[in-house]
Parts: structure tokens; sequence; C-alpha cells
């Protein structure tokens, strides 16, 4: 404190440029904003949890040949339900002698594969939607908002039944069954910004030296809606891996042999009094990617936007 | 709105104020609306599928001139725009087109399997309910303690558990090994069509017909679906119970009831949960119809012959008008139950008026 050499934040090095309260760069005001942010999710040791179910989960996903004891695919019919403990069979085998253990390895690689898809799909469409039909206003804003109003007023799986139902099952086309039924919630937080944000000074600015509305909407407007788009579609995440699993359990996701965690806990189903391990364990993994997933954007959501916390 | 609201002043009862006859109108267009926009995603869906649906009634060996006839005839060379205003008005009239699967009219066999999954889902609400609401209010009340921890964590679980996963593990515990209750099905074969169906409720019909044998073994075959189905409206009824209440816990109100030298008990049960109320109503009959949804895959699961049940089967079977029947009258429910809990809000809040 007496000594006025050092910087504010008391230290030197890489932490006191990101520590900085009066950075001296665009990056650097950035990466203090990231910095801060992570601080404040770091102190939330149930954020910090989810985060680490997540990390395991995407480890998994990528070593997955590395960590896998046996092929996933490969059967053998003559060691078919053997209980978990069996040397070889950490979490047992299933009905057609597939090692569960790998199977699960390599189903954190379908799982991530569509929850990728749709995160990159669904939110990118409702801030979309969003933006336009919030900067534009009048008859834009109505109809565009009209529509998002029926989807939400769909119940979410049936609909997503109903077109995997016309396309055909599938991967690609539960994910874009799911996507096409979450956007909504992205388009509506993406509109609230943007009535928020249009009628400020900094776009005034920009539209007086001749931006076009669409440079301002791309440019200016959905940068800022960003971040709580983000908070959104973590908290959602868990959603999308249940549908996911639910579509996968109706044998409407992935097919076989791909090792869905649904569709194996479908095929576990009918053993479920005997053998109860096929079923039960990939319920177990997907019960905590999505408990981790949940941890971490509650706690993003507390980090990030002080406002609805609680 | 703010001329038509001084004429009519607050006093005169909702229906009759004009503004509430405004709003009710407006209420009425945006319900056309999305019913509207409702059946154009289903047309649309029905539209794209693969499946050619003169192939399906000519098979696959009848001459060009017998399927261009038969195309004609199905109306499917008209403008789009037709063949969707015929579309709705044959909905509205109650005709969704014969099942493939049961050779009947999807309508009736809607009718027939909606009543199982209104009882799932009136049972499971029940449960949740009942749980959810004393859970949120102890856990509003202790925040930040153990007992608030553990409501979360219920609720955090739910949030993240597969219903159909839940569905198995308990029917694994508490029918495989424990045999505390029965097994998948609405009844024991025993005991099928024993009470003549009135309501197609099978808990009513029982106690109606005054088969308390019949009605003992609806609900050891109900209460374990139910309770897994009830455990997530219990989720989310706890969690918004305990925001609503931290929210008035923090009036002036509350201080001047304890000022009052009210017992505590008194104060949070029956002043604060009274304001309370008002907006649980409209996340009850919101979770109510979440329920609907999520019990599609707990009717798999228990093998309860709902509406769910039928419409997975007919998915399967590639019968896209059971499909699209279903899927129109589950999202007609869900509007409606929406609707609903708009009005309620309306009628129990003064100032929603």
């Amino acid at each position: 404190m007496t000594d006025h050499a050092v910087p504010s934040s008391g230290r030197h090095g890489p932490l006191a440029w990101l520590t900085s309260d009066s950075p001296t760069s665009r990056l650097q005001a950035k990466c203090v904003q990231i910095y801060l942010g992570w601080l404040g999710l770091a102190r939330n040791p149930l954020a910090m949890l989810g985060l680490g179910i997540v990390v395991v989960l995407i480890l998994a996903a990528i070593f997955a040949p590395l960590l896998a004891p046996a092929d996933p695919i490969a059967q053998d019919l003559t060691r078919r339900l053997l209980p978990p403990g069996t040397p070889g069979f950490l979490l047992g085998s299933d009905e057609l002698g597939r090692d569960i253990f790998s199977r699960l390895l390599y189903g954190a690689r379908v799982t991530l594969y569509i929850v990728a898809l749709v995160v990159i799909t669904a939110p990118v469409f409702g801030l979309l939607i969003g933006t336009v039909a919030g900067y534009a206003g009048g008859w834009v804003d109505v109809v565009l908002m009209r529509m998002t109003d029926v989807f939400l007023a769909f119940p979410r799986l049936i609909l997503a039944l109903a077109f995997v139902a016309a396309l055909g099952p599938g991967i690609e086309n539960a994910v874009l069954a799911i996507a096409l039924t979450s956007w909504p919630p992205y388009a509506r937080i993406a509109r609230a910004e943007t009535l928020t944000i249009r009628n400020s000074d900094f776009i005034a600015a920009i539209r007086l030296q001749g931006a076009s509305p669409l440079r301002i909407v791309v440019g200016h407007v959905m940068p800022l809606c960003i971040s709580s788009v983000i908070v959104r579609v973590t908290l959602d995440m868990a959603g999308i891996i249940l549908t996911a699993a639910g579509l996968g359990f109706l044998g409407l996701g992935a097919q076989p042999p791909l090792p869905e965690w649904g569709a194996m806990i479908s095929t576990g189903r009918q053993f479920i009094l005997d053998q109860w391990w096929v079923a039960t364990v990939p319920g177990l993994a997907i019960f905590t990617v999505s408990l981790g997933f949940n941890l971490l954007g509650d706690g993003l959501r507390d980090a990030l936007d002080p406002r609805s916390a609680r | 709105m703010s001329l038509t609201g001084t004429i009519s002043g607050g006093r005169r009862a909702w229906l009759s104020s004009r503004s509430g006859i405004l709003k009710l109108g407006r209420l009425l267009i945006s319900l056309a609306v999305t019913l509207l926009g409702l059946l154009l995603i289903t047309f649309l869906i029905g539209r794209v599928m693969p499946i050619d649906p003169v192939l399906a009634v000519v098979g696959e060996r009848a001459t060009n001139e017998v399927y261009e006839a038969t195309r004609k005839a199905m109306g499917l060379d008209d403008p789009l725009i037709v063949q969707f205003w015929n579309y709705v008005t044959e909905v509205l009239t109650g005709n969704f087109g014969t099942s493939l699967l049961t050779s009947r009219p999807v309508i009736q066999d809607i009718a027939r399997v909606f009543p199982a999954t209104l009882e799932l889902a009136t049972v499971a609400t029940i449960i949740g309910v009942s749980i959810g609401i004393p859970a949120g209010v102890i856990a509003a009340v202790h925040q930040g303690r153990w007992p608030d921890h553990l409501v979360r964590l219920l609720g955090l679980f739910g949030y993240s558990m597969p219903v159909f996963w839940l569905g198995l593990v308990g029917l694994l515990v508490f029918y495989g090994k424990l045999d505390w209750v029965a097994g998948p099905g609405r009844l024991d074969v025993f005991f099928e069509d024993v009470v003549p169906q009135v309501t197609g409720v099978i808990l009513i019909d029982s106690l109606l017909a005054g088969d308390t044998e019949v009605f003992a073994n609806a609900l050891s075959h109900i209460i374990l679906p139910a309770s897994v189905l009830g455990y997530y409206s219990l989720a989310y009824v706890s969690r918004m119970t305990r925001s609503f209440m931290l929210e008035q816990l923090a009036q002036e109100y509350v201080t001047t009831a304890r000022v009052k030298g009210l017992s505590e008990a008194r104060v949070i049960w029956r002043h604060v949960l009274g304001n309370v109320m008002v907006p649980l109503i409209t996340v009850i009959a919101l979770s109510y119809a979440n329920l609907l949804e999520g019990s599609v895959l707990t009717e798999i699961v228990f093998a309860w012959p709902g509406i769910g049940f039928y419409i997975t089967n007919a998915l399967l079977a590639a019968d896209m008008n059971a499909v699209l029947g279903g899927t129109v009258v589950v999202g007609i429910v869900f509007i409606g139950l929406n609707l609903l809990s708009d009005v309620l809000y309306r009628f129990v809040d003064p100032r929603a008026r």
C-alpha cells in the first residue's frame, strides 16, 4: 500500500497486466474482463465441480481411443451380460458382449457432437431473429415474435418427435429437431437486450456515420447480446442432452451400433430386473454430465449476470 | 388502454368491464394465431415426410393413371395454401384421418388413450405440488442454511436426471427388489375391464363402481410412475416457491405482521404463502403442461397406455396421421393450459386486471 511504484493491484508480471484497472488496449480490456469473470466463477465450488465434470467429459471424448480398453462395437457373444468388476469389464458388458465402459467413453463423443451441433445452430438463429425483430420493430417485430411464440407454445419433445418422424431417425435429424425447437428462448432474450440497446447514444452515433442496419445489428447489437445468450445456452445444455437422450431412448436418435447413452438405456431396459447395470450405468453418465452443465450454468449466471442470481 | 381503464374502474368484475373485454379479445386473437401456427407446423411436417401418402394408399404396383387419380382425389395436386385450408377445416371438425395401426379414426383413438395420460399427469402434479410448495417455503425461511441447500440439490437433481432412467431405476428398486408397488401397466390383467368405463380415469371409475379392490390395484400401479413424474414438477414448483417467498419475505407487511405479535408460523404459512399462491397458480399450470410432455417417456417405461405411448408406437409404425393428430391434440392442450393459467392469474390478482 505504501509503495507507490507498484501497480494498483500490487502485483507484477502477467497478473498485473490482467488485473489492471486502466487497460491500454482493447485486447487487454477484454482479457481483464474475462479474468475477473473467471475469478468470480472460481469462488463458487459447485460451479468448479460442474466445470470439472465438463472438462472430464471433453477429455474422455477426445482420448476415447486411448482410454477405452476395448472396441465399443466389437461383439463377443460368449461374454455377454457380465457384471461390473469382471476382469477386463470394469462396468460389465452388454447383451452383445461389448464393454460398457468403452461404450460410455465413445458415447461421450456422440453426446458432445450433438450438443456442439445444437449449440452452434439454435442460439445463432435465435440471436439473428431476436436482434432483427428488436432492431427493426414494427410489423417485422410482430411477425417474428408471433412465430417465436408459436414455437414456444409447443411442447418441445413432442415437436422434436414429430420432426424426427417426418425426417427419419438419425443423429443429424435429431440435432435438427432439437435445434428447431430450442431457438425461441434465445430470440426472446436477444430481442429484450436489443430493445434496451437500440436507443442508446452509441447506436445513434454509428447510424449518423452512415452504417447500414445490417452493419449495426451484426457489428454492434449482436456482440452485446452474446453474454446473456451464452449463459442461457450453458443452462440449456443439460436440457439438450436430456432431449437427445430421450430421442435416443425412443430409437429416434443415434442408430445402433453407435454407442449413444440414451439408446444404451433403451437396450438395457429388457434386462433391468436381472442385469441392472446395462441400463443404469449409461443413465448415471447422462445424469452426471447434465448435472455438470447445470452447475456450471448456474455459476456462470451468478458470475456474469448478478441481476438474475438467486 | 388507459382510456378504457379509467372508464371501467377497478370495481366491476373482470369480464363485465370494457378493458376486460378488450383484453379477452386480444387474448382470443393471439390464441387463434398460435393455433394456426401450430397447425401450419404440423402441416409442413406432414409435407416434408419422405413417406409418399399416395403410395401408402395405392400400393407399389399401381399404374400411373391410378396413382395420378388417387393423388387428385386426395387433393394433393391443389396449391399448398388450398391444402392447408383443407387441413385446418378438417382438424377444426375433429377429423385427423384414419390411423394405419388401428384402422380407426385418430380422434377416437386419442379420446380412448387421453384419460390415462390425464390421470397420470394429475396424480403427478398433486404429488409434486403437495411436496414442492412446503419444500420451497422451508428453503426460503432457512435461506442459506442446510434445508435450503437440500431443497436446491433436490431440484438440481430433478433438472439433471433423464425421466426414463429414473423410471427404470424406480422399477428396479421398488418393483423388482422391494416389491412395494405393482409393475408396468395401469391394472393387473385380472382386474382389467372389471369396472364399467365412465370417465376413463380408473381411479375415479373404480370409486364410482364402489370397487375398492380395483381402486387399490390401480393405485399401486400409478404410484410409481406418478412419483417419478411428480419429482420433476416438485423440482420446478419448489424452486419457484422459494424465489417467490424470498421476494415476499422482504416486504414491509411481513414486518408489520411480526410486530403485531403474530406467531412466525402464521406469518409464513398464512400471510406470505397466501400472497405467493397467486403467481404460483401460473407455475402449477405450466408444470402441469410440462408433465403432459414428460409423460411421453414415462409412459414408454411403464407401458402406460396414454397419448405418449400412442404417439410413439404410431411413430415407430410410420403412422403419420396418428403422430400428427396426437401432436396437434397435445399442442392444443398445452396452449389451453397456458391460456388457463393466464386467465386464472388475472382473475386472482386484482393488479393484473
